[in-house]
């Protein structure tokens, strides 16, 4: 085991474990955001930049701080490393310009969006954003595009996190699906416009962390925040049959993996449960599932919203963890 | 050829070809290294030569050799980074045009003592007709012995082979360039862990640039001390200057590592002085990607001390007042220059070439491109000024792959020393949308006196 501390909490954590990781051992604030990042997904995460922190003391060994702020994601942690993620004005910083830069482009067009209330960049931007908008530039804009029968792809809105394409690599046999271009024309595509049609090709919708990615099934159905999320299952061949179903009354809305409280599916889901088991009869209810989001929802009760700033370095604990 | 290491037989008719190569000298330290050295003793002399690399960064190559994972018993791979496509280095392209052997010889002598057996040249799509002529090369060295199987009856085998890129100037990032050379997609990795460990294949790697192994060749025949000797300090050795822009003689020099930025710029046998008479502004010494100075800060340093062409004078000051030798892509502006039209140009170039992998270098290059080239077109705002240092700020550090700072650099630097030229597009539009050139240096006011060296400039 090795010892590390985040924003002056001490945590033990096992070799080779990310900064992001011990620091989700700890819980609460001293999670630095993850836009990119997936527990599941192999070779995810470095991209987006959010999760960056500084490291005030590489290890024992070398106690030198490390010359640049690094990726919590990627960034393997030392014995006696000491991270600083809100207690760092460098990192909050640092963590403003990334959101920036993540909105530059984006449409801002939340009214429309389905994921409107469980969207990972409306959280970030409301917890570590500014408040104003600085660019006057006109944003970069695609087409809508249906990719396969049952996902939509709003290309705008993508923050080219790569995880739907590690989804495609990973989780389906054939991959049709990637990043077409580069710099700030990539664009998320399928080869020659095929569909994507795997039986696990659904899980796209779910570890897009904007409304890039969307259940056309539940287009405009319904916002999220009148969904009352419940846990389900069904024996199911193909998956493990675990899923959260979404309902209104006794109506199932959608279908989804069951998330945990960094936002990532536990178990991965096959097609066939995500998008045509919608009625009570296919399902066992097991309750509610509790659903912690800054931005909207758990179960119709809002969470507490708090914006993040730099946190005094204080002696001891910050907050107690969850 | 005084001081001449790489480039001494250069201008020998067919030098190209392996006869006249061979009868001049060549492929002896090849044999040197591989009958008459162990392996370890070949790095070991690299290693006393200080010999730095070529590339960019400056990182001294013996130690870069003995990062490699020599536990591992994966094969180990050694992979010659020719992409050169850094605006104003031009460098590598002449020399694998003129001595393609050389290169040969390096990577023989280098892959011997890094226990490699298969070697790669990953060599820039737009170079395409120097395919033909390293596979030449490539060819004749097997004919006479000293590429495949038991070269010079030793124990030692070695394949190479050319690989074309295709048009990615972020192909020339290490670890982009080893996943284009496995036929992916050319974006930079997650570092650690570093190509020595985690290469090509997964296996072991050593990334190096052209110019860094055709010195080794050179090193073996003289030895490593005497190759130290040459330069100064731990600037060991030559360097190929890729010198453009507006000077009478613009091409590759090969120099002595030491010689005053103002020898090379106004001597007769390197850049000849400024063209058509006029006054020197400012110079991107070492490739597109680092810091632009002015002319007072490029001939002197802040502290008044002579301005060297070697990697710590130039980096003297810091970002402050300092810049990088790079690459040695040796950009000189005269007093006509527009420097905002001119970091246009570049952050241009890197928007255009990011691989759009991470977010701050994806967003903040296309931001500083379209916000430079409002203030060039005579729409910009006082506020867009600061607004560029910021992105700039926000992108640096900040990013996955060195490319991000690359292009905060530049645009960093240019307000730094040139704001008041900023200043003006903003504060005189209708004169910048009328004009091609520097647009302040009729303003008397802002000439910067000849400072008392002999040279006039601005
Ligand atoms: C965006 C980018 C482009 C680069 N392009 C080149 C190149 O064209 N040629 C090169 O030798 N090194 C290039 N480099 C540097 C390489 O990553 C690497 O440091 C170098 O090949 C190492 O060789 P050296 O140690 O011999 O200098 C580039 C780096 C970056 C970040
Ligand atoms: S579509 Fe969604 S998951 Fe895919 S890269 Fe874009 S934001 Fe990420
Ligand atoms: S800094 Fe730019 S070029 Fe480098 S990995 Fe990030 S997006 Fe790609
Ligand atoms: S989560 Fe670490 S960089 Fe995106």
């Amino acid at each position: 085991m090795i010892k590390v501390t985040i924003d002056n909490i001490p945590v033990e954590v096992e070799d080779g474990t990310t900064i992001l990781q011990a620091a989700r051992k700890i819980g609460g604030k001293v999670v630095p955001p993850a836009m990119c990042y997936y527990t599941n997904l192999k070779g995810s995460g470095g991209k987006c930049r959010t999760c960056l922190v500084k490291v005030a003391q590489s290890s024992v060994k070398d106690p030198r701080p490390m010359a640049k702020l690094v990726a919590s994601c990627s960034t393997p942690v030392q014995d006696g490393m000491v991270v600083q993620n809100l207690t760092s004005p460098e990192v909050v910083e640092a963590r403003k310009g990334v959101v920036e830069f993540l909105l530059l482009n984006h449409p801002l067009d939340c009214p429309v969006c389905d994921q409107a209330g469980e969207c990972d960049l409306q959280d970030l931007s409301f917890g570590y954003g500014m408040e104003e908008t600085a660019t006057e530039e006109e944003r970069r804009e695609f087409p809508v595009k249906d990719i396969g029968e049952n996902i939509q792809l709003h290309m705008n809105r993508c923050i080219l996190c790569y995880r739907c394409v590690y989804v495609a690599d990973q989780l389906t046999d054939k991959r049709l699906h990637g990043i077409l271009y580069r710099g700030d024309v990539s664009e998320i595509s399928t080869f020659i416009s095929n569909s994507v049609t795997n039986d696990f090709s659904g899980n796209m919708i779910d570890v897009c962390p904007v409304g890039a990615l969307t259940d056309k099934t539940f287009r405009f159905k319904s916002r999220v925040w009148f969904l009352k999320p419940m846990n389900a299952h069904r024996s199911c061949s193909t998956c493990t049959g675990k899923v959260t179903a979404w309902m209104f009354g006794n109506e199932i809305y959608r279908v989804t993996g069951r998330k945990d409280r960094f936002g990532e599916v536990e178990e991965f889901i096959c097609n066939e449960c995500r998008y045509e088991k919608k009625t009570l009869n296919d399902w066992e209810i097991e309750g509610p599932r509790r659903i912690k989001r800054q931005s909207v929802i758990s179960a119709n009760h809002y969470e507490e919203m708090k914006k993040q700033s730099v946190i005094k370095p204080i002696e001891g604990l910050m907050e107690p963890p969850e | 050829m005084g001081g001449k290491v790489l480039l001494a037989n250069v201008d020998i008719p067919g030098i190209r070809g392996f006869d006249t190569y061979r009868a001049h000298g060549g492929y002896i330290a090849v044999e040197k290294a591989l009958r008459e050295m162990t392996a370890t003793e070949v790095s070991l002399e690299v290693h006393k030569s200080g010999l730095r690399g070529r590339g960019g960064a400056g990182f001294p190559t013996g130690l870069k050799w003995s990062f490699l994972d020599r536990k591992s018993d994966k094969p180990r791979y050694l992979v010659c980074n020719a992409d050169e496509s850094e605006p104003g280095t031009f460098k590598d392209r002449y020399l694998m045009h003129h001595l393609p052997h050389l290169l040969l010889e390096g990577l023989i002598i280098s892959s011997y003592a890094l226990g490699v057996e298969t070697c790669y040249i990953y060599i820039r799509g737009e170079f395409k007709y120097l395919v033909g002529v390293l596979e030449k090369a490539i060819k004749e060295a097997y004919q006479h012995g000293f590429l495949g199987e038991r070269i010079l009856g030793t124990g030692f085998s070695l394949k190479i082979y050319v690989h074309p890129g295709a048009g990615a100037y972020i192909c020339g990032e290490e670890t982009a360039l080893l996943e284009s050379l496995e036929g992916k997609r050319g974006n930079p990795r997650i570092k650690p862990p570093f190509p020595a460990f985690k290469g090509l294949y997964g296996c072991p790697t050593v990334v190096n640039n052209v110019e860094t192994l055709a010195a080794v060749g050179p090193i073996i025949n003289m030895g490593g001390e005497a190759y130290a000797k040459i330069g100064r300090g731990r600037s060991t050795g030559t360097k190929l200057i890729s010198a453009c822009g507006h000077i009478n003689n613009p091409g590759v020099y090969e120099i002595e590592m030491g010689l005053p930025v103002e020898d090379f710029i106004y001597a007769p046998r390197y850049c000849g002085g400024i063209a058509n008479d006029k006054l020197l502004k400012a110079v991107i010494p070492g490739g597109s990607s680092v810091p632009i100075l002015p002319a007072d800060l490029i001939l002197n340093t802040a502290q008044g001390e002579q301005r060297l062409m070697t990697f710590e004078s130039l980096a003297e000051g810091d970002f402050e007042s300092g810049t990088m030798l790079g690459s040695g892509g040796f950009i000189v502006l005269d007093e006509d220059a527009c420097i905002v039209r001119n970091t246009l140009n570049l952050t241009r170039f890197y928007r255009h070439e990011s691989c759009g992998q991470c977010s701050p270098c994806r967003e903040g290059t296309g931001w500083m491109e379209k916000v430079l080239h409002r203030i060039e077109h005579g729409e910009g705002k006082m506020s867009d000024i600061d607004l560029l240092v910021r992105v700039a700020k926000n992108i640096e550090g900040n990013t996955i792959c060195p490319l991000g700072d690359a292009a905060a650099w530049p645009v960093a630097s240019a307000i730094r020393h040139f704001r008041r030229e900023f200043v003006y597009h903003v504060k005189f539009p209708e004169v910048v949308k009328n004009i091609d050139h520097g647009a302040i240096q009729s303003d008397t006011e802002l000439l910067i006196p000849d400072s008392g060296t002999g040279i006039k400039y601005w």
